[in-house]
């Protein structure tokens, strides 16, 4: 009987084009550049093809803001080692902001969005900052927390409109710059965050999850590094809020709602962490996919659920490490 | 020679009931290798955390190049030029070596100071990186610089270990048992290594527990036992003396 065993063969640009730069040939840069070609094209070309299905076309909206609040967690997870238990702290404060800033000073949406994501960020960052020197889980407890402190303390002075939030908050003009806006600082923050990633600065926030002791003893502020990193993630996160405000014209508690700090988390476990393409991946697959369940009614929870440990126990690596791999290696069947 | 570098002054650390050091008090001259030896929970490692601003001392003072540096943070300490390793090995294992020495090449220090030796812009942080590992021995023609730092055999962590704290173009060196867990050939590359940092002007505070190689390269050992200094001097004297002895390997009781 004749052996036959499986053998993985590395195709070999990718190694040759990480920090050596030898690209051969149009076939290898196409080969390069085609994942991404794919990506661009395709989520600008969305819209477009779903234009039939009015109702598909707002759940794009909702698509691209989580999946920036994926590549919001993603960086600080896996590049900098904070677990954020909490993007819903950086929605709330962006949300709540755009929508003060668009009524009480009367600022024109494309101004009050900027500014509400600039100003959130900067809150997030110094709500947070107590928490940065300390190793641990104290991160993550503090950011759990305090989108929940938030809604209490709105919900108990009744300010900011209370239970009932703000309404009257003034929307974007056309649908599809809705659309077109939310796309492109998707692509915007995407390939920002990458090359963030792998420049200095980004190698020393990687340092620092793999060894903050070392980082210090490098001469390096751990602490700075560290703020400087959570502001990077908060700019995606307020953004998020003060889009959301616009979209829907109100701001509300549901702003601080659980829902986006663990939507993000369950997106980047299915996309595959540490890529940052693979929380977009995993949240254009989660966000529709609850969208199609809503048949189900209450059950939906539960289908999600199972859907999700399923996707844990068979394919824990995520679908884009899994997808790279298959890209970059190709498999034959060889003679023992 | 005969400048003081460092100065330790009467340093105490008490964890709980446990007292850490007691009064400790020493001074490194500028340009010498000071060993520092000592039974296991002498005190050493907390005696480098003292001075490296990793535990903040209860009382005393250290003075580097008469600067007072006591419970500053290890950053700022650092930057001061004042570097040290870890007893336990751990390069940043995601990156590759040389993307390891960028951590140190981005300190505030380092961009200062610019370029390697003094020779050479600043521009590009990766060739100074590649530079400075291959003073250390990592090969380039043999690409080991650009390995996965998890990949690297334990000799070549230790150096690369060595070499995070060169980045920092450091004036003393703290090196935390360097040689331990080596076999005797890394030991016999590692050697030279520091000698020739010696040679180039360096100052270096070794902690070790491999005594043979250590006498043979410190210019004066302090010895530690339970938290205090039991003496100091020249490697003969200390190799001679009874206390010494008898802290290594016990007193009889009977």
């Amino acid at each position: 009987m004749e052996l036959l065993r499986k053998e993985r063969v590395d195709r070999g640009i990718k190694v040759r084009t990480e920090g050596i730069y030898a690209i051969s040939g149009w076939q290898e840069m196409l080969y390069l550049l085609m994942p991404r070609l794919l990506l661009i094209v395709g989520l600008l070309a969305l819209p477009l093809i779903l234009g039939p299905f009015p109702y598909w076309k707002r759940v794009i909206n909702m698509m691209c803001a989580y999946a920036i609040l994926s590549l919001s967690f993603d960086f600080l997870a896996n590049y900098v080692g904070l677990a954020n238990l909490g993007s819903a702290l950086f929605t709330g404060i962006g949300g709540y902001l755009s929508a003060i800033f668009s009524l009480k000073l009367g600022l024109p949406v494309f101004l009050a969005i900027p500014l509400a994501t600039l100003m959130g960020a900067v809150l997030s960052t110094l709500l947070i900052l107590p928490t940065l020197p300390l190793r641990g889980v104290y991160f993550a407890i503090v950011t759990l927390m305090l989108p929940l402190l938030f809604c209490r303390i709105i919900e108990a002075l009744n300010i900011l409109g209370g239970t009932n939030g703000i309404s009257g908050v003034p929307g974007f003009e056309k649908a599809f710059v809705e659309e077109y806006t939310v796309i492109l600082v998707l692509l915007g923050f995407l390939f920002s965050l990458r090359r963030l990633v792998n420049e200095d600065f980004g190698l020393v926030l990687r340092g620092i999850k793999d060894n903050d002791q070392a980082v210090r003893a490098s001469g390096i502020n751990v602490t700075w590094m560290k703020a400087i990193a959570v502001f990077v993630a908060a700019l995606l996160g307020s953004f998020v809020g003060s889009y959301m405000v616009h979209l829907y014209m109100w701001a509300g508690l549901s702003l601080f709602a659980l829902d986006f700090s663990v939507i993000p988390i369950a997106s980047v476990v299915i996309g595959g962490g540490g890529t940052l393409v693979g929380g977009v991946i995993g949240s254009f697959i989660l966000v529709p996919l609850s969208e199609a369940l809503r048949a189900f009614g209450t059950l939906r929870i539960a289908i999600y659920c199972i859907i999700l440990t399923v996707f844990i126990v068979f394919k824990s690596e995520g679908i884009m490490i899994y997808l790279q791999r298959k890209y970059h290696q190709f498999e034959r069947w060889v003679k023992v | 020679m005969g400048e003081i570098i460092l100065e330790v002054q009467n340093l105490s650390k008490h964890f709980g009931g446990l007292t850490a050091l007691n009064n400790v008090t020493f001074a490194v001259k500028k340009g010498e290798i000071f060993g520092i030896i000592g039974p296991n929970g002498s005190g050493k490692t907390t005696l480098i955390n003292c001075i490296s601003g990793f535990v903040r001392p209860d009382e005393g003072r250290i003075y580097f190049k008469g600067r007072d540096i006591t419970g500053l943070p290890p950053h700022k300490i650092a930057n001061y030029g004042l570097a040290r390793t870890f007893q336990i090995v751990r390069p940043y294992y995601s990156l590759p070596a040389y993307k390891n020495l960028i951590i140190p090449l981005f300190s505030p220090r380092a961009r200062k100071m610019g370029g390697w030796r003094g020779g050479g812009k600043y521009g590009d942080r990766d060739a100074v990186a590649v530079d400075i590992l291959e003073e250390l021995g990592f090969e380039r023609d043999s690409r080991v610089p650009y390995k996965l730092a998890s990949s690297l055999p334990a000799g070549y962590q230790k150096r690369l270990e060595l070499a995070r704290c060169l980045a920092l173009r450091p004036e003393l060196i703290m090196c935390d048992e360097i040689f331990a867990g080596l076999s005797m050939s890394e030991v016999a590359t590692l050697v030279p290594l520091i000698e020739k940092l010696k040679m180039e002007g360096l100052t270096l505070i070794m902690i070790e527990h491999r005594l043979k190689e250590l006498f043979k390269l410190a210019d004066r050992v302090m010895v530690l036992h339970f938290g205090e200094k039991i003496m100091e001097g020249e490697p003969y004297e200390v190799i001679e003396d009874e206390r010494v002895k008898k802290a290594y390997i016990g007193e009889e009781v009977f």
